[in-house]
């Protein structure tokens, strides 16, 4: 008699792959709504002293724009940074200046560097959050002072933190985008 | 990790063009952006409108994560005060003790007060509040300190309106959506309140520092009277604010004034009231330039 066969061998980490096909909607929406997700996360606490979250739409940005070059066409900063002006508090047009000139640094960086590890990437990530909030604050219409930058300190220190942890999420939600569930008959 | 081969355009001249339209469009981002914030830095009222209807498209999801915040604060405050009960409660009963002599001494002088208004022929300003609404969020990740409130134009919430808690003031309107508003907040850079010691007349600028404290300017320079500890209210200059709100807490002396600390902290604030502007004249005058001939100005009034 012959065996049946093993029920996981005509699947793979997407699913099954007979009859089965990735959702266009879900492979190509995702990023988008978890980045504009991650913008909208920020005004929810109420902090009425100092910066005291780490820029997360930006982070997600980031985050796939790293893990998955190539995803996200180069003008995404555009429409996606005009987004999280809405609600950030700076003035609009920030945003949008600084994730398209985050698109085309990161662009050229992956041209220079082809062959990099997690701690590049880490390294790189740190490098932008760090130069961003420290950008933000020049481009907020206020007079930047010293105050500003030591406010901003442990803010820094915990977006850097925060890339691996985001880089672990947005994998998982790669497998949740590329995941086959559309019947094809 | 090499780049994957669908990235690397090699020399087909059709990925090269792809690449290199990439890089223009995403330039063009750029330069649309820092155009925007040219626009927005000279004139910061731009595209509020915009804000206004993306601000509103999000309110209820604040509220119910407002309700949730100040829900969770109780939850564990309950669970704090379980444990120090006993000696909580020694001390509270002293206090209220203390608190009923002081409330009979603030009724007399109440009276008293009452009294010499009636001589001088005063009258005493009706405090009607326009709104009583929650925080529900802020720009947590920005430097600049703005804070939303759930209630907008639909209940006659103008820019320029005062907002306070219980404990004293929070900030001014900025902004008004139709059912929600963004308010400046004290601490921020660009925020200047004018402000009195309680106990005197010592006026000064209370101005956000950007990192959660006030810097108090004297306007009188000379001999620093300040003191740490030292309260301060608002004085009404200006025409924004009713006078005698409670501001700050005076926390180090400096030459020029002094660092404060805000009263009303945003962060234990819950519920908040949106006062109307106190002298509309005052600052209707104020915003006339002094460049302007006086009859222009006897025109604009």
């Amino acid at each position: 008699m012959i065996d049946r066969i093993n029920p996981r061998s005509r699947s793979d980490q997407y699913g099954r792959r007979i009859n089965r096909d990735h959702s266009p909607i879900l492979s190509n929406l995702l990023p988008y709504l978890t980045i504009m997700a991650g913008s909208l996360l920020v005004i929810l606490p109420v902090a009425g002293t100092m910066p005291l979250l780490p820029p997360i739409g930006y982070l997600v940005f980031l985050g796939w724009r790293v893990m998955r070059p190539g995803l996200m066409p180069m003008w995404a900063g555009l429409p996606l940074g005009a987004f999280d002006d809405l609600f950030s508090g700076q003035p609009f047009g920030s945003a949008i200046l600084l994730w398209s000139v985050t698109m085309i640094g990161f662009e050229l960086l992956e041209m220079r560097f082809p062959w990099r590890s997690f701690m590049h990437d880490w390294l790189a990530a740190a490098f932008a959050t760090t130069a961003y909030i420290l950008l933000a604050i020049m481009l907020s219409g206020i007079a930047p002072g010293i105050h500003h930058v030591a406010a901003a300190l442990p803010q820094i220190l915990l977006s850097a933190l925060l890339y691996p942890i985001i880089a672990r999420m947005i994998d998982w939600l790669d497998r949740i985008r590329l995941t086959r569930v559309k019947v094809v008959d | 990790m090499a780049l994957p081969s669908s990235r690397r355009s090699g020399h087909s001249r059709k990925a090269q063009y792809t690449v290199f339209t990439g890089y223009v469009l995403a330039a063009a981002g750029a330069l649309i952006g820092a155009i925007l914030l040219a626009i927005s830095l000279w004139n910061p009222a731009a595209f509020g409108g915009l804000r206004g209807v993306a601000n509103d498209g999000v309110a209820p999801v604040k509220h119910s994560t407002t309700a949730a915040r100040s829900g969770g604060a109780g939850f564990f405050g309950g669970i704090r005060a379980y444990f120090n009960a006993a000696s909580q409660n020694t001390a509270l009963r002293e206090e209220v003790e203390l608190a009923r002599v002081k409330l009979a001494e603030a009724k007399a002088i109440e009276q008293e007060n009452a009294r010499l208004k009636s001589l001088l022929g005063l009258k005493n300003g009706e405090h009607a509040i326009v709104a009583t609404t929650r925080l529900i969020g802020s720009t947590a990740s920005s430097t600049r300190r703005f804070a939303y409130i759930g209630a907008g134009r639909n209940v006659g919430v103008r820019p320029g309106m005062s907002v306070r808690s219980p404990r004293g003031v929070v900030g001014r309107v900025l902004e008004t959506g139709a059912n929600s508003s963004r308010i400046l907040l004290l601490t921020d850079s660009e925020s200047v309140l004018p402000v009195r010691r309680a106990s005197d007349e010592v006026v000064a600028f209370a101005e956000g520092r950007g990192d959660g404290l006030l810097r108090i300017r004297l306007i009188n320079l000379g001999i620093n009277p300040l003191k740490v500890g030292d309260v301060f209210v608002t004085s009404g200059a200006g025409g924004y604010y009713r006078p005698g709100v409670a501001v700050a807490v005076l926390n180090e002396v400096t030459p020029d004034g002094g660092v404060a600390r805000m009263i009303a902290n945003p962060l234990a604030t819950d519920f908040v009231s949106v006062e109307p502007v106190w002298q509309p004249q005052a600052v209707a005058s104020s915003a006339i330039s002094p460049d302007q001939p006086l009859a222009a100005q006897d025109g604009a009034e």
